[in-house]
């Protein structure tokens, strides 16, 4: 086929036009939700003392942490979802969690403690943490390739590693409520290392994914 | 070269508010640039330059399908350069060769574009072919025959509806095909 016989076609097709990648991300996320909170209702539930742990600040600073990483990450990967985007002047939207459970830490450092330092970071809930957080991302995270292979990423892996920490900042949000460890250094320790999971297996789908 | 630039922008923008004819304009002329462009990201990955218009029709069905992910407020220039940069180093990543390209490359040629001329080029329509029957037809039609989507809708006994459907899938496809390599 000759060149200007496929533009002649490209643009007869002009009157197509797609959606923005923001709605068919906002799309595929809401179809996806109820898969992972059938997966929390039926394995975990909330914690029976909700109403009295929401009084607690460090409890309410677990979601404060985790929708802030949702939050910015979707922000972030639909920037990426544009070919001539970088992470440069977005990547410190990161920051704005780490420096809540940061802050959280420091708060938590300057009160008395019934426990010591270890058993508060060691938690009792570490195992669940990391096997619940993960597999309640996986039909998140593949709800935002989804909705990222719309757009046209020039980094795949970078964007499908924003992609995992999207699933991973929304799957930790349902697992705040249920787990009754509310220590930041928990969180700190063992939210991380589950969403720094769901990142890498995102990068890794992502690279092949999320070409175009 | 801000000139032609800004023009881009405009037609983009008149394109995207429904402008085929616009649409078609800003197709003739970036692609003398993305040839360019592509036979200088070639010879510098040791390539035969021969194979350049397979890469722009590429980065020509890329343009178009992902669009919608300009934003009309920023210049049309830095992600078209960015969506040919990515389509080029796809395509020579898939022939075995890492490269780095830059996007100097494309914007060096502005300056210089040569005169346009149509090229051949055989992977989109050896991929055609392997079209489920409907979706090849209406390319054939309205890409090879020239028809109107109103004369492909009558020619196949179709609606115009159906007929804009099967191109778009068509087109959608045939970028799948070619990205499988």
């Amino acid at each position: 086929m000759d060149t200007d016989q496929l533009i002649r076609t490209l643009a007869a097709d002009n009157s197509h036009c797609a959606r923005p990648v923001g709605f068919v991300l906002a799309l595929a996320l809401l179809a996806a939700a109820p898969v992972s909170l059938l997966l929390f209702f039926a394995e975990l539930g909330v914690r029976p003392d909700v109403m009295a742990a929401m009084h607690n600040p460090f409890f309410d600073l677990k979601f404060a942490v985790t929708l802030a990483l949702a939050s910015a990450a979707i922000t972030v990967s639909l920037h990426l979802s544009r070919p001539e985007a970088s992470l440069r002047g977005y990547g410190w939207l990161f920051v704005i969690p780490a420096g809540l459970l940061a802050a959280g830490i420091g708060g938590e450092m300057m009160l008395p403690q019934r426990l010591p330092m270890m058993t508060r970071l060691v938690g009792s809930n570490s195992k669940v943490c990391m096997t619940a957080i993960p597999l309640m991302s996986l039909p998140l995270l593949i709800a935002s390739l989804f909705g990222l292979r719309h757009g046209a990423p020039a980094k795949p892996a970078v964007a499908g590693a924003v992609a995992g920490l999207v699933s991973a900042g929304l799957a930790a949000t349902l697992y705040a409520s249920h787990c009754t460890d509310d220590s930041p250094l928990f969180v700190a320790t063992w939210y991380t290392l589950a969403a720094a999971l769901v990142t890498v297996v995102g990068a890794l789908a992502g690279s092949r994914m999320l070409r175009f | 070269m801000r000139e032609g630039e800004d023009e881009w922008t405009g037609l983009m923008r008149s394109a995207i508010a429904g402008d085929s004819a616009a649409y078609h304009r800003l197709l003739k002329a970036i692609t003398p640039v993305l040839r360019a462009a592509a036979r200088r990201g070639l010879a510098r990955a040791g390539q035969p330059v021969d194979q350049s218009e397979d890469i722009v029709q590429e980065i020509l069905l890329a343009v178009h399908l992902k669009r919608h992910t300009w934003d009309a407020d920023a210049p049309f220039a830095p992600w078209l350069f960015a969506i040919a940069r990515n389509k080029l180093i796809d395509t020579l990543r898939r022939r075995g060769r890492r490269v780095f390209v830059s996007i100097d490359d494309f914007a060096e040629t502005l300056a210089d574009q040569p005169a346009a001329e149509t090229v051949s080029a055989g992977e989109v329509a050896a991929h055609l072919n392997a079209l489920p029957a409907r979706q090849r037809d209406v390319l054939q039609s309205i890409a090879v025959e020239s028809a109107s989507i109103k004369d492909t809708a009558a020619k196949f006994a179709m609606s115009e509806g159906a007929v804009r459907v099967a191109l778009h899938r068509g087109l959608t496809s045939l970028t799948a095909k070619l990205r499988e390599g």
